[in-house]
């Protein structure tokens, strides 16, 4: 029997804004098949975005959604979670918005390890705006403000959540859909800040003015450039030339959780009273 | 019984404000003059399981304090000037939002990094105008230690009635003197609750008009689940484009506050009933004129003072009617004239307004303010 998606959608709120070929949808429904699979209460679940194509997904989610400003997702998200501990506390977003302009509160909230989950959806452009480069653009590719090609080198957004303290952190793509959910249901399960870098296409104001024929053209391109961590790990370097590792890339158990920190921030208050 | 009594600076009367209003939750970053707000909080909001952050930076603290207060915290932040300017993309979240919420601005000189240990009353304007859009305001000035405790349990409770963000903004030397102040008992001054949904989850809408302009706001996390945004929006909380609808919202949203301002604007008239010249003054600029009022009394002039409690929004009618009494009105007032162009659209060229302006960090003091009543014909 097919999946039920329509459990966890709002009734009334698809079609949703994103563009044939995009990648989000395909993440949302991995979001929504996690969440099944985990049985989350959607009054006890948040799901935090910021602003850009990604960030509409928690409008279509049944859930308590709160699209906030551009790149503050984390930021407001900390506070949701700060304030009732209890809740399941999800964000969702892009690249541009993540790693520009929210930035500053995404090493942040890796560095609290407060125990939430991002899935940043990355396509490598400001879709919403028409085709602005991003921090992750890759170097040489064009842009509608890059037209002879991007002189910035990029963001490893995996890399940059574990520098800066997350302590899950795993990437997919949106042509390895059925891995999508699996990946997110452990980083939910995870104690601690969770990352969920999902490779994504932008079709419209990416792959046309990077010479991708189509959208097949670049699904294909993510199945090919993908290599499962334990794969990679039998490669030469040569080999891995070019190559993206997916899997879970990192998982630290060890490392104190925020909100649980602030309890016994309560606790020691309370004694010294 | 008699009551507590204490020797506090203006910052820790707020934080002590903002403790008997149920305040419990704190975001903030480090900013002088208003870090003491901060440094009292970290000690004891805990103490009764509330929540304080110190956050990356000025706008994440705003962020936190929004998202908390979506979840059912009282919350509160405090800045000074520069971080006022960082806190204004989401000040206007949360007045679009409708998240209530208090942000307690200490005024230091400006503009940029100014003069971060000299006083200012060069914030006002920010507090109206520094978002971008159409949006209510209300900003409190309060001009001692006492007030700055009573005002910050004021904006609380305003802020939770109109479900807004409400500012309270006294300037460097209200916010780091220290006075005597009195406690109240709790129960003493009124905590005003926010209003809570009375319908079922399934009915629930953020926004639902039929409660009035202020709709009931329920809590991430207690059962209702629904969706907020920061672009406008429809009863339901969605985004919509359809022009009645954001026409409407829109003014809702604004006339929350412009239709109760009688319920917000505070005021203080002192020596006005016979005066012929009005000094016109807030915050520690206030307690200048007051002398200036005194001095110039035992003179022989008839001045008298109205002093400004609630800055925004304006009390207009007052001003207009105060205008169509007197031969001038002074304004002394720390920036380069703010308050005096309020007061000139409110006097409608009734009366001449004459301005002492000073943006040299140091305070107005009374000899000024008497010299410039004197100027009055």
């Amino acid at each position: 029997m097919a999946f039920d998606y329509d459990k966890y959608l709002r009734p009334g709120k698809l079609p949703h804004i994103w563009c044939p070929g995009c990648g989000h949808g395909i993440v949302m429904k991995g979001l929504i098949r996690a969440m099944d699979t985990l049985n989350l209460k959607k009054e006890e679940t948040a799901i935090v975005s910021g602003i850009g194509c990604a960030s509409r997904l928690p409008g279509y989610i049944d859930c308590c959604t709160l699209h906030t400003a551009h790149g503050r997702a984390a930021a407001f998200a900390t506070g949701v979670k700060m304030a009732r501990p209890e809740m399941n506390v999800i964000l969702c977003g892009g690249d541009g918005d993540g790693t520009a302009i929210g930035g500053n509160h995404f090493i942040h909230a890796c560095r609290r390890n407060i125990n939430m989950t991002y899935i940043i959806m990355n396509n490598y452009i400001y879709g919403m705006t028409g085709g602005q480069f991003s921090p992750c653009t890759p170097t040489g590719h064009k842009a509608s403000t890059t037209p002879y090609g991007n002189p910035d080198p990029g963001f490893d957004i995996a890399k940059l959540a574990i520098g800066a303290g997350a302590t899950f952190v795993a990437r997919g793509t949106a042509f390895h859909a059925n891995q999508i959910d699996k990946l997110i249901v452990e980083a939910i399960q995870h104690k601690g800040f969770s990352v969920v870098e999902i490779l994504d296409d932008c079709p419209t104001t990416y792959g046309r003015r990077n010479k991708y024929k189509s959208v097949i053209e670049m699904m294909n391109r993510l199945k090919e450039v993908a290599v499962p961590v334990k794969a990679a790990e039998k490669m030469t370097a040569e080999q891995l030339q070019g190559k993206i590792l997916t899997g879970v890339l990192y998982k630290d158990e060890t490392k104190p959780e925020y909100t649980a920190e602030y309890a016994k921030v309560i606790e020691r208050a309370k004694a010294a009273k | 019984m008699s009551k507590k009594v204490a020797f506090l600076q203006g910052n820790e009367a707020a934080a002590q404000g903002a403790l008997y209003a149920g305040c419990d939750f704190f975001a903030g970053y480090p900013i002088t003059p208003s870090t003491e707000v901060s440094e009292v909080l970290s000690a004891e909001l805990p103490k009764t399981g509330g929540k304080f952050l110190q956050m990356e930076d000025e706008i994440a603290a705003m962020a936190a304090i929004l998202g908390a207060s979506l979840a059912g915290a009282k919350v509160l932040t405090s800045t000074s000037g520069p971080g006022l300017s960082l806190k204004q993309e989401l000040i206007g979240y949360g007045c679009i939002a409708e998240i209530p919420c208090v942000i307690y601005n200490v005024m230091r000189g400006g503009p940029s990094t100014g003069m971060p240990t000299g006083p200012s009353q060069s914030d006002v304007m920010c507090a109206k105008w520094g978002t971008h859009g159409d949006h209510p305001a209300i900003c409190l000035v309060p001009a001692s230690v006492q007030e700055t405790y009573e005002e910050v349990i004021r904006a609380f409770n305003l802020s939770e009635k109109y479900r807004t963000p409400v500012m309270v903004m006294p300037d460097e030397i209200v916010a780091h003197m220290r006075e005597r102040i009195v406690f109240p008992e709790p129960g003493e001054i009124e905590v005003t609750p926010r209003k809570l949904p009375t319908v079922s989850p399934a009915e629930y809408k953020p926004y639902d008009t039929s409660f009035g302009d202020v709709p009931p706001l329920a809590a991430f996390g207690s059962g209702y689940k629904f969706h907020v945004t920061g672009l406008n929006k429809a009863s339901d909380g969605f985004p919509t484009t359809k022009a009645n609808l954001v026409q409407a919202e829109e003014e809702r949203q604004v006339r929350k506050v412009d239709a109760n301002i009688d319920d917000i604007v505070t005021f203080e008239e002192y020596l006005l009933e016979d005066a012929e010249v009005a000094v016109v003054a807030y915050g520690s600029t206030s307690r200048s004129a007051r002398y200036a009022v005194n001095v110039a009394r035992e003179q022989g002039i008839k001045a008298g003072l109205f002093r400004i409690k609630t800055f925004w929004p304006f009390p207009d009618k007052q001003i207009k009617a105060l205008a169509g009494k007197v031969k001038g009105i002074v304004i002394p007032e720390m920036n380069l004239g703010m308050c005096s162009l309020e007061l000139e659209r409110c006097a409608q060229g009734k009366t001449p307004i004459l301005g002492i302006f000073r943006v040299d960090g140091e305070p107005i003091n009374p000899d000024q303010i008497l010299d410039k009543i004197k100027e009055v014909k």
